[in-house]
C-alpha cells in the first residue's frame, strides 16, 4: 500500500514538475490532467471512491477543457512554444516570494490544524452519509460556495458578451 | 409497488458465473481472484469487440436499405465477414504519421481513447449476476470515465497539426461542455428516486411489476420518459452520432480529428465510438429501462442477460435509424439546443421527480392528480419553451422552393 | 408542436426501411455480375465493324477502306491501312478491303461520328458494358478481327436501326441490279456501242 502512495505521489509530483519546465503549453495543460488523474488515484488509494470520481468528473471533464480552451483561443497553435525571457534576479526573487507566501500559508494551515482522529479507523462512509451531511450540517456552506460560484459565472457571462448586433441572417 | 419474491435462479442464470469458476477451479486457490478478474476482463472485451464489429456491419446494412440499396452483401453469407475483411484492411495499410506531428500525443489519443472508452463497462450490470466491479458511486464513475473521453479527442486533433483536426478538437470540447451538463441533469432524478448511485440498486429498485404485466421502470414515469429523451440526445450529442457529429462532419472538415489517421490507429477511433455508444446505452437501459428486469413476470424465464441485450439492441438500432434520418446540426444551434432547451427541461424535471418522490404516499384518486400534475410539469414546457424557440423560425418556409 | 417534424422524418426513413425488403421499387439496386443490366435498345457506345456472316466475317467485312471515318473521328482514334489487292465483297464486286483497322478504344469517345459518316453502313455503335482490361496498352487497341462482329449480332442489339438499315441496303442493291440490268438491256439494244464504256447509262 505504501509502494502504491509513494508512485502515486511520484505521479503528481513529477507531471507537475514537467509541466512547469516545458516550454509547449499544451503539453503542460495536457500534463496538468494527468496530475489530477494522480490526485483522483490518491483519493482511491485513500478509500474515498466519491471524491475521486467527483475529481475526474471535475478536473479532467470540465476544467481541463476550459484550460485547454483558453490556450487555443488565446494564441495560435504554431506559436504555443513559449519564448520565456531569460532569468532575472527580480524574477527569481518574485517567484521566490509567491511560493514562500503559498507555503507559509499552507504550511500554517497543516500545522495549526489538529487532526482528532488521525489514529483512529477512517469512519466508513457511503455516498448516502455523504449526502446526508452535505444537505444537512454542511449545508450552508454548500449554499455559500454554489452562490459564490453562480455569480462568477454571471460575471463571466456579462464581461464575455459582447454588446447584441443584430444579424440579418440569424434569425433568432 | 412490492418487490417481487426472487425466483430462483435457473441454470441459463447461473451459467456464465459457473463456466468461469469452473475455469478458475483449475488454478491454485492464490491465483483465482487474479484469473476471475482477467476472464471478466476478456468476457467483456469479447462480447463487446464482436457487437462493434456486427454493429458496424449492421449500421452499413441499415443505411444501406434505408437509402434503398443493399448494404455490404459480397464478403461472407449476407456480408458477415465483412467487419474481419474490413479489420484486415485496417491492420494491412501503412501507419503514417504526419512530419509536423506531435508523434508522442498523436499516437497515445487513440490509444487513451479506446482505454477510457471500455471504462465505463466496468460498473453496467449485465445480468443479475453479471457486474463486473459494484461500485457504491457508480453512476459517477461511469459518467467521469465518459467526460475523460474527450480530452483524447482533443489529444488526437491537436497531435495532427491540421487545421481540420484542430477545428475538430475545438468542436468536441464545445460540444462536451454543452452536452455535459443535460447528461448529468437527465440521471440525478433516477438517483434521487432510487437513492442510490450504485447501478445495481438502480435496476434493483426498477423490480417489480403491477398485475404482473407493467413493470416499475423509471422510463414508464412522467419524470422518467422526459429523463431518458433527454439522456438519449445528450447521449447522442457525447457519442459524436449523427445529428451531433460535428466534430467529424465529413462534408466541412474531411473527417475531423481523424484526418491524419490511417490504418488500425483509424478503426481505434471507430471502436471507442461504439464503445462509447454501448456503453452510453447500456447506462440508458440500466438506468430507465429497468436494466436486466424481463418486461412482464410470465417472461422471466428468459435469462436477465438476455433482455440486457435486447434493451441495448434496441437503443442502439434507434441509433442508427436517427443517423440515418437527421442531417448535421451547426455549431450554434447544437450549443443552443443544450444550454436553452435541455438544460432548462432537465432542471424541470428535477422538479416533477421531486414531487412524485413526494407524493409517493397518495392512493386512490389522488393517484389520478399525481399522474396529471406529473404530466403538466413535463409537457407544458416542453410545448411553451419549444414553441418560444422556435418562434419566427419553425415551421420552414422555402421561399423559392415551394411554388 | 416542437418535435414532430422529427418524427415525420423518422417515419419516412422506417417506410424506406420496412419497404426495401418486400417492394422493388425500394430496392432498384442490380447485383451486376450475377444480375446483367437490361440495356435499352438506344444505349451505344463504342464502335465496331460489321460483317455480312458469321462464319467469314475478315471476308465479308462491310468496309471498303474509304478512310472517311479516319479522317472525321475527333479524337482520331481510328487508323486504317488500304489493301493493296481487291477481293469480292458481301455482293460480289471486287472492292479494297481494310488491311489493317485499328480502334484505340481509351481514346474513343463514343461520339458516333465514324457511324453517321460511313457510306456503307459498315461501322455501327456496341453495346459492350464492361470493358475493362488488364494492362493499359494492347488491350485497349482493337484489331480488325476484334472490331468485326456479324450482322446478326447487330441486329441483335439494336434491332429496329439494323433492319432498316438492312431495308434501305437491299434498296440500293435492287436500284444497282436494275440499273445494271437496264444498261445491259441498253447494250443489247444498241448494237453498236459507243465510246462510253461500262458506267453511265441513258438512265443514269
Amino acid at each position: 500500500m505504501i509502494l502504491a502512495l509513494l508512485l502515486i505521489t511520484l505521479l503528481i509530483l513529477a507531471s507537475a514538475a514537467v509541466a512547469m519546465v516545458l516550454r509547449n503549453l499544451i503539453h503542460s495543460a495536457l500534463l496538468l490532467v494527468l496530475s489530477w488523474c494522480g490526485i483522483a488515484a490518491f483519493y482511491l488509494w485513500a478509500g474515498a471512491e466519491f471524491v475521486a470520481f467527483a475529481q475526474i468528473l471535475v478536473y479532467v471533464g470540465a476544467i481541463s477543457m476550459v484550460v485547454l480552451f483558453a490556450v487555443l483561443l488565446t494564441r495560435p497553435a504554431r506559436d504555443a512554444e513559449l519564448s520565456v525571457p531569460a532569468v532575472t534576479v527580480l524574477r527569481v526573487a518574485a517567484g521566490l516570494m509567491a511560493a514562500g507566501m503559498v507555503a507559509s500559508i499552507l504550511g500554517l494551515a497543516v500545522l495549526t490544524t489538529r487532526f482528532s482522529g488521525a489514529a483512529t479507523r477512517a469512519p466508513q462512509l457511503t455516498v448516502k452519509d455523504l449526502g446526508a451531511l452535505l444537505a444537512g450540517p454542511h449545508a450552508a456552506a454548500l449554499l455559500v460556495t454554489g452562490v459564490i460560484l453562480t455569480v462568477a459565472l454571471l460575471g463571466a457571462v456579462l464581461i464575455a458578451a459582447p454588446a447584441p448586433a443584430p444579424r440579418p441572417e440569424d434569425h433568432s | 409497488m412490492t418487490p417481487a419474491a426472487v425466483p430462483p435462479d435457473r441454470w441459463l442464470e447461473l451459467a456464465p458465473l459457473q463456466l468461469r469458476d469452473w475455469v478458475t477451479g483449475f488454478l491454485p486457490a492464490s491465483l483465482q481472484w487474479l484469473a476471475t478478474g482477467l476472464i471478466t476482463i476478456v468476457a467483456i472485451l469479447a462480447v463487446f469487440g464482436l457487437l462493434f464489429a456486427y454493429l458496424t456491419l449492421a449500421e452499413r446494412k441499415i443505411l444501406g436499405r434505408i437509402q434503398n440499396r443493399p448494404g455490404p452483401n459480397r464478403t461472407g453469407w449476407f456480408g458477415l465477414l465483412q467487419p474481419f475483411a474490413d479489420g484486415v484492411k485496417a491492420l494491412t495499410k501503412e501507419d503514417v504519421v504526419p512530419r509536423q506531428a506531435d508523434p508522442v500525443l498523436h499516437y497515445l489519443a487513440p490509444v487513451v481513447l479506446v482505454a477510457l472508452s471500455l471504462l465505463g463497462f466496468a460498473v453496467i450490470p449485465f445480468g443479475r449476476h453479471l457486474v463486473a466491479v459494484e461500485l457504491d458511486a457508480a453512476v459517477l464513475y461511469f459518467f467521469a470515465a465518459g467526460a475523460a473521453t474527450e480530452l483524447a479527442i482533443f489529444m488526437a486533433g491537436w497531435a495532427s497539426r491540421n487545421k481540420y483536426a484542430l477545428l475538430a478538437a475545438m468542436r468536441a470540447l464545445a460540444q462536451l461542455i454543452s452536452y455535459e451538463l443535460p447528461l448529468l441533469l437527465a440521471f440525478v432524478p433516477v438517483v434521487m428516486l432510487a437513492g442510490t448511485l450504485s447501478t445495481t440498486a438502480i435496476v434493483a429498485a426498477q423490480g417489480g411489476w403491477t398485475l404482473g404485466v407493467l413493470p416499475h421502470w423509471f422510463v414508464l414515469t412522467p419524470w422518467g420518459f422526459a429523463g431518458f429523451v433527454i439522456f438519449m440526445i445528450a447521449a447522442l450529442a457525447e457519442s459524436n452520432r449523427s445529428p451531433f457529429d460535428l466534430p467529424e462532419a465529413e462534408s466541412e472538415l474531411i473527417a475531423g480529428h481523424l484526418t491524419e489517421y490511417s490504418g488500425f490507429k483509424y478503426a481505434l477511433f471507430f471502436m471507442a465510438e461504439y464503445f462509447g455508444m454501448c456503453a452510453l446505452c447500456g447506462m440508458a437501459v440500466t438506468l430507465f429501462l429497468g436494466g436486466w428486469q424481463a418486461p412482464c413476470a410470465a417472461l422471466e424465464c428468459i435469462p436477465s442477460y438476455a433482455w440486457f441485450g435486447a434493451k441495448l439492441l434496441t437503443l442502439l438500432l434507434g441509433f442508427i435509424w436517427i443517423r440515418a434520418t437527421l442531417p448535421r446540426l451547426r455549431m450554434d444551434q447544437l450549443t443552443r439546443l443544450a444550454w436553452k432547451f435541455l438544460v432548462p427541461l432537465a432542471l424541470i424535471n428535477l422538479g416533477t421527480a421531486a414531487f412524485w418522490s413526494l407524493t409517493a404516499g397518495w392512493t386512490g384518486g389522488l393517484q389520478l392528480v399525481r399522474w396529471a400534475v406529473a404530466l403538466a410539469l413535463v409537457a407544458g414546457p416542453f410545448v411553451l419553451l419549444g414553441r418560444r424557440l422556435s418562434r419566427g423560425v419553425a415551421p420552414r418556409v422555402y421561399r423559392y422552393a415551394s411554388s | 408542436m416542437l418535435g414532430t417534424g422529427l418524427l415525420q422524418g423518422l417515419a419516412v426513413t422506417a417506410k424506406n426501411l420496412v419497404g426495401s425488403f418486400h417492394d422493388p421499387a425500394r430496392l432498384p439496386t442490380l447485383e451486376y455480375p450475377e444480375v446483367q443490366p437490361q440495356l435499352p435498345e438506344a444505349y451505344r457506345n463504342f464502335p465496331f465493324l460489321v460483317s455480312e456472316s458469321a462464319e467469314d466475317p475478315m471476308g465479308t467485312l462491310r468496309c471498303v477502306a474509304c478512310q472517311i471515318c479516319e479522317k472525321e473521328c475527333p479524337p482520331q482514334c481510328i487508323y486504317i491501312e488500304k489493301s493493296k489487292d481487291k477481293k469480292p465483297d458481301a455482293a460480289g464486286k471486287q472492292q479494297i478491303f481494310p488491311a489493317v483497322f485499328v480502334i484505340d478504344t481509351s481514346v474513343c469517345m463514343s461520339c458516333q461520328i465514324c457511324v453517321e459518316v460511313c457510306p456503307f453502313e459498315s461501322i455501327k455503335m456496341d453495346q459492350v458494358f464492361a470493358i475493362a482490361t488488364t494492362e493499359r496498352f494492347g488491350s485497349l487497341l482493337l484489331t480488325r478481327e476484334q472490331l468485326a462482329k456479324p450482322n446478326s449480332y447487330y441486329h441483335q442489339i439494336h434491332p429496329t436501326e439494323a433492319a432498316e438499315v438492312d431495308r434501305r441496303l437491299a434498296a440500293d442493291r435492287q436500284a444497282a441490279e436494275d440499273k445494271a440490268k437496264a444498261a445491259a438491256a441498253a447494250k443489247s439494244a444498241a448494237p453498236t456501242p459507243p465510246a462510253k464504256p461500262a458506267t453511265g447509262g441513258p438512265a443514269a
